[in-house]
């Protein structure tokens, strides 16, 4: 039987990897913080952007497919029933999520010269989760839509290969 | 090296709505991910599109890493008289691209 030169042996060294493994697992469960935006913090945002105003249902239309493969890219496409006049505009579209490490997914600024408040891209959702979409008007009402999309393979969290 | 591909019609009628259509190639790293030594992977993302219509600023998007990977925007303007349509993209480490489409308006 080979010995270590400094008289380690190969049980010795199997133990110490048990317990610095255990201790490893245990610090992680004691450090693990939530990298998620929940519905708290997806509330918080969208308070930070409509301030104490109430925020309504309606006018606003959210598409998003309701079952999706990959989370990396879904199709997100807002559109708002305004007559998009000199006096009746969008102002602004947000979107927000309840599950993705941050709240935040997209804000524009539209004005009169849109013609049509529409907009569309794709955006990333990291789990099954409920999406929200909020049209700022310019006589500073608040609309909003939600769609709970369900995603079977999530974006954002996971690491490249 | 930016490639962004953007869709203007070249004519349009005085005061027809046009749908403008805007893809740009970029990584979007949302910031959340290891490398596979697990090393955080800094977030290098395009933050801001800016679009005028001979200089006017007709739309503004603020992105956020829960954009895919080569953003894609469409919206739509007002075709008001002809010119130039510009397009801005700023991001993470000093990211700045600039694109321009013209537009004949009859």
């Amino acid at each position: 039987m080979r010995h270590h030169s400094n008289g380690t042996t190969r049980r010795d060294l199997l133990i110490g990897a048990g317990s610095l493994a255990g201790g490893i697992g245990l610090a992680g469960l004691v450090t693990v913080q939530p990298s998620q935006a929940t519905p708290a913090t997806m509330q918080e945002a969208i308070r930070k952007v409509v301030g104490e105003a109430i925020v309504n249902k309606g006018k606003i239309k959210l598409d998003i497919p309701p079952l999706t493969e990959n989370g990396n890219t879904v199709a997100c496409a807002v559109s708002v029933d305004s007559p998009m006049s000199a006096d009746n505009y969008v102002k602004a579209i947000h979107v927000f999520n309840e599950k993705n490490p941050q709240p935040n997914v997209i804000s524009v600024q539209l004005g009169p010269r849109a013609g049509r408040a529409e907009i569309a891209t794709r955006i990333r959702l990291a789990d099954t989760q409920s999406v929200t979409a909020i049209a700022e008007l310019s006589d500073g009402t608040f609309w909003s839509d939600s769609v709970e999309v369900i995603i079977t393979l999530g974006a954002c969290l996971e690491d490249p290969v | 090296m930016a490639r962004a591909l953007i869709n203007v019609p070249a004519k349009a009628k005085r005061g027809e709505v046009v749908a403008i259509k805007t893809l740009i190639s970029h990584i979007m790293e949302t910031g959340f991910r290891h490398s596979t030594t697990g090393e955080a992977i800094p977030r290098d993302i395009i933050t801001t599109l800016v679009v005028t219509y001979n200089n006017a600023e007709i739309f503004r998007a603020e992105l956020s890493p829960a954009i895919a990977a080569n953003p894609f925007l469409t919206f739509h303007t007002v075709a008001t008289e002809s010119g130039t349509i510009a397009f801005r993209w700023t991001g993470d480490n000093g990211y700045d691209v600039s694109e321009q489409a013209t537009i004949t308006v009859e």
